[in-house]
């Protein structure tokens, strides 16, 4: 039982580490201003693999629809604003809305039957909200996208600026604050039933713990993450498309939260800048050489990695942060 | 309306065949090793681009460019198999999720720095064009060939899993692949070939699928959920499972867009969401 | 170090404004926004290859500026990222105009940017009615939908057409030419029998074919967006007997697009459909172009209806830094181009100073064999169409 020790309720102090991440992140608009706008979706799409990070990370759910609950919340800000509630925050909180009921009304079937049904399952509902938003076109404006949104000043005093520093420091903060959430959870004793059903379902209900109420919860909770970065997307950038809810970005997210490493909360922040300024960089070169190498990255880590790609980044988590990383 | 009917029922009958013999190689592999295999469809691909490039270049002739797919994207399957795939059977989803899904962006690029990002023209022998009468409906001649030759592709394939000793030994791996590598038989063996084997039908799919379905790189992107959604429904390692589910695909997706255009894509994904409900094994095992 | 100071640090960073650096001087930048990879990358080409034509003709300088294009791709129907390389653009390489659009959504995703930043957009492609709305300093230089339509419609009702099929792309252009062709031809003593809208992405032909020839119409509308698509339904529709059934194929132009137009075949021979610019044009500033277009572009190369809404956008341009003697100002700019008359190779086209959309003519052809190969060939002519998409409500 040399494991034993190792088990308790894990430390709620910062690492250094943590700290410096957070204050460079603040410190972005005064070091790279002619970025923000890049800045700000690196921080929406890390909000987003953060709530992957939950489902994925914790509690194991291999998903390929997760686009399906950002783009929910995404189309709710979006109409909001378009036809006349177009205060940033209380779109927010409507998004999230939006984005825990899809997740709740999925999770029944998402949760049920082994991995390939449950990626079947995700990716089916994907398809099938994107194809719906599709065909409202009358609604969500189709192919064309939902534009026309008159997206109110922050918090009444600051306006969406062009150069995008609104939508940075906007963006950062809400990160910030759900972040520090996400981070109570895991660390509760609902976040270690989590790890513990992603690591042995079947034993979970004999220590009295009900699996499904808990898979449920968190992949609700997540849809709910999810929503909001949606929201966030569809009030900076003031436009939303239907690529919102698309495979490709479901796929995307898969792969940079995979990439910084699933099951330490900043596994998808880090993903997700690696992966979007990288992508930015070498698209604009040639779009083929950034799939290409993109592919080969995947392959490569699968077979690179010993233990595979989780266990890899496991170990050098451990070796980094040491006790703070659990 | 109804007299409608029976040339709809036929193009979704040629659909799900197309479909059928696309999807039948991936339904056996993740019936056979458990392995998810996003990058199916590009077998599918490399065999279009087989039958162009030899059609267009080497002047091939159409009929003579369907083995050559077959046999390209068998060999490249062979290859694959032994050299990466074999080592990951025993790694969890997400892994095989992120090999596949690498291996599919890979080719996607290759395929597009080859041959660039348009559409591959292609132009069907003469005698295959047009459409020919029958009970009084207009039934595509190629269609007709297309359901045709699946019909006897699926035939050979009950005869080989049914009659030979090859199909006998690949049952009863889907089975229990441990306890029949305690038998004796050699799993490993049985495994390359039935990838080798299913990859190239897909290959062969692909090269047929080109005057319906069109080909350009993001192929195996595009139709990787239809497969994915056949081998799901009709139960993964089943041939009667696949084919039903391939043909209710088929007949829904060409029903659903003559009848009620303006839902389109959308009742595909609507049925498979319903029937994974119902049937969570798949067809073939039933209701739950 | 605790929370309440980590967040202390965070908030202390949400702070404040500073001045954007100064503009460079001496170059006119010209960003074009358009598709240059994925299923529509011929647009960008032909924008592109038209506006290099131009600047073959007539160099790279103006009022003592060089000319400079900064080409960004937006791979296809994506309006996001439309809207984010708008937005590199006018803010890193601070552009004086943003040019291309091959494609509407992206358009309608950019327009609200060229307002907020005050820099003219020129339209080389986009042809929904609605875009030029979308913002004062939007100008058009391509055509619209209901323009190239209402005149087939027109066309086909004198013309013992009596019954038609429609079928387009579900998306603004293609409903825009569904709602002009309805109008016009139900107008005019004729009936659509059938509509069908097939998805923009990956469309599939073969059911909505079959369901045309199953109507039994005289005719079938068709409008998809100009390439690929083209290829793909004519082909759907040859192979399902519907020419063999004596059903007409009609349209706007997009479907025998210059650009593929050889590449689609025999099967294409006597389609007739109505737009503003065939490669066959018979005129003096069109031969100057086209010998232009294949030095800049390579012998043998066609330029299509986009590649010349480069030329002219470009020519635009040129026009306005020079009566601006090089100093960019966006409502001067725009004041220039209202109301701005040019000898297109297409024709006579000129700038509607109140809605800012293209005024030109369009011709009715039909598809023949040439001596240089097959070409859609002008035999009847509407001139000075305004947009009929505009006028009404």
């Amino acid at each position: 039982m040399s494991g034993f020790a190792a088990v308790r309720l894990p430390d709620a102090r910062w690492h250094p580490a943590e700290v410096a991440f957070w204050v460079a992140l603040a410190a972005a608009p005064f070091v790279f201003p002619g970025h923000l706008v890049l800045g700000s979706q690196v921080l929406i799409t890390g909000l987003f693999a953060l709530s992957l990070d939950l489902i994925l990370g914790y509690a194991g759910i291999v998903s390929l629809g997760h686009a399906a609950m950002f783009g929910a919340g995404a189309y709710t800000a979006g109409l909001l604003a378009r036809h006349g509630w177009g205060e940033p925050l209380s779109g927010l909180a409507a998004a999230a809305v939006a984005g825990a009921a899809i997740a709740w009304a999925t999770s029944f079937i998402a949760v049920r039957g082994g991995d390939l049904t449950r990626l079947m399952v995700t990716l089916g509902i994907g398809l099938m909200l994107y194809e719906a938003a599709n065909q409202a076109a009358r609604v969500t404006g189709g192919v064309d996208g939902l534009s026309d949104m008159a997206v109110r000043d922050l918090l009444g005093v600051f306006p969406f600026d062009l150069a995008g520093r609104t939508a940075y420091v906007y963006s950062f903060a809400v990160l910030f604050a759900v972040f520090l959430v996400c981070r109570r959870i895991v660390r509760s004793p609902f976040g270690l039933s989590l790890r513990g059903i992603r690591d042995g379902a079947r034993r979970m209900p004999a220590l009295g713990s009900p699996v499904r109420r808990r898979l449920i919860a968190i992949y609700s909770v997540s849809g709910a993450i999810a929503g909001i970065a949606g929201a966030l997307l569809a009030q900076t950038t003031q436009f939303v498309g239907l690529e919102v809810l698309g495979f490709a970005r479901s796929a995307d997210l898969l792969v940079m939260l995979v990439l910084g490493g699933a099951g330490w909360l900043y596994g998808g922040l880090i993903g997700a800048a690696l992966f979007m300024v990288a992508q930015n960089q070498l698209s604009s070169m040639n779009p083929v050489y950034w799939q290409f190498w993109l592919g080969l990255l995947l392959v490569a880590m699968v077979f690179v990695a010993r233990g595979g790609v989780v266990g890899a980044i496991g170990l050098a988590r451990e070796r980094i942060l040491g006790r703070a990383a659990r | 309306m109804f007299t409608s009917l029976p040339g709809v029922l036929f193009d979704g009958v040629a659909y799900g065949s197309l479909l059928f013999l696309m999807s039948i190689g991936l339904s056996v592999t993740m019936g056979l090793m458990r392995f998810i295999n996003l990058a199916h469809g590009a077998f599918a691909m490399l065999g279009g681009y087989v039958c162009v490039v030899g059609m267009a270049r080497l002047g091939v002739p159409f009929l003579a460019t369907l083995p050559l797919a077959f046999l390209a994207a068998a060999a490249a399957g062979a290859v694959l198999e032994r050299a990466l795939y074999r080592r990951l059977y025993r790694r969890g989803p997400l892994d095989q999720v992120l090999f596949s899904l690498g291996l599919t962006l890979m080719s996607v690029a290759g395929a597009t720095y080859v041959w660039g990002s348009g559409q591959q023209p292609m132009h069907l022998p003469g005698f295959l064009l047009g459409q020919v009468r029958v009970l009084g409906v207009d039934l595509g001649i190629y269609r007709l060939f297309l359901v045709a030759l699946v019909a006897t592709i699926t035939a050979a394939l009950v005869l080989l899993v049914r009659r030979t000793r090859f199909g006998a030994r690949l049952r009863a791996s889907v089975d229990d692949a441990q306890a029949s590598a305690g038998l004796g038989i050699d799993v490993t063996r049985v495994f390359s070939v039935t990838f080798a084997l299913g990859s190239g039908l897909a290959g062969l799919g692909g090269a047929l699928a080109i005057d319906v379905l069109g080909l350009d790189p993001t192929f195996p992107l595009k139709y990787l959920v239809y497969f994915l959604l056949v081998v799901v429904v009709g139960g993964a390692g089943s041939i009667a499972g696949t084919l039903a589910a391939s043909l209710l695909l088929g007949l829904f997706d060409v029903s659903g867009k003559y009848y009620v255009p303006a839902a389109g894509a959308f009742v595909i994904y609507a049925l498979m969401v319903v029937l994974l409900l119902l049937f969570p094994g798949g067809l073939r095992r039933g209701a739950r | 170090m605790n929370l309440v100071n980590a967040t202390a640090a965070v908030i202390a960073g949400a702070a404040l404004l500073f001045a954007a650096p100064a503009r460079a001087e001496g170059t006119i930048k010209v960003g074009l926004v358009a598709e240059f990879s994925g299923p529509f990358a011929g647009y960008g080409k032909q924008i592109q290859n038209g506006i290099k034509a131009y600047m073959k003709q007539h160099g790279d300088t103006v009022a003592g500026k060089k000319v400079e294009l900064v080409l960004k791709d937006t791979t296809g129907p994506s309006p996001e990222i439309a809207k984010r390389l708008a937005q590199d653009l006018i803010t890193h390489d601070k552009v004086d105009f943003i040019a291309g659009f091959g494609l509407t959504p992206n358009a309608l995703a950019v327009a609200p940017l060229a307002t907020q930043a005050k820099t003219p957009m020129i339209i080389m492609n986009a042809a929904s009615s609605v875009i030029t709305t979308k913002s004062p300093y939007i100008a058009r230089f391509s055509m619209t939908l209901p323009q190239v339509t209402e005149p087939i419609a027109l066309w086909s009702a004198k013309n013992a057409i009596k019954k038609v099929f429609t079928i387009v792309s579900d998306y603004a252009p293609g409903i825009d030419a569904e709602n002009a062709f309805l109008k016009a031809f139900s107008s005019h003593g004729g009936q659509v029998v059938g509509s069908v809208r097939v998805p923009l992405r990956n469309p599939d032909f073969a059911p909505f074919v079959q369901r045309a020839k199953d109507a039994k119409p005289d005719a079938v509308f068709i409008f998809v967006p100009a390439g690929e698509q083209g290829i793909a339904f004519v082909k759907a529709f040859t192979e399902r007997g519907l020419q063999k059934a004596g059903i007409k194929l009609i349209g706007p132009g997009d479907v025998v697009d210059d650009d593929v137009l050889e590449a689609m075949g025999d099967a294409t021979i006597g389609i007739i459909t109505t737009h503003h610019y065939s490669a066959a044009h018979d005129s003096k500033e069109n031969e100057a172009f086209r010998k232009a277009y294949a030095e800049a572009n390579g012998e043998g190369t066609r330029p299509n209806f986009m590649a010349v809404a480069g030329y002219d956008g470009m020519a635009a341009i040129y026009q306005v830094v020079k009566s601006l003697d090089g100093k960019m100002d966006a409502d001067r700019a725009m004041q220039v181009i209202k109301g701005l008359r040019l000898e297109s190779p297409r024709g006579t086209i000129y700038i509607d100073p109140e809605t800012r959309d293209i005024v030109q003519s369009v011709y009715v052809r039909r598809v023949e064999r040439l001596q240089g190969g097959l070409y859609n060939v002008e035999f009847d002519k509407f001139p000075n169409v305004k947009d009929p998409g505009k006028t009404a409500p």
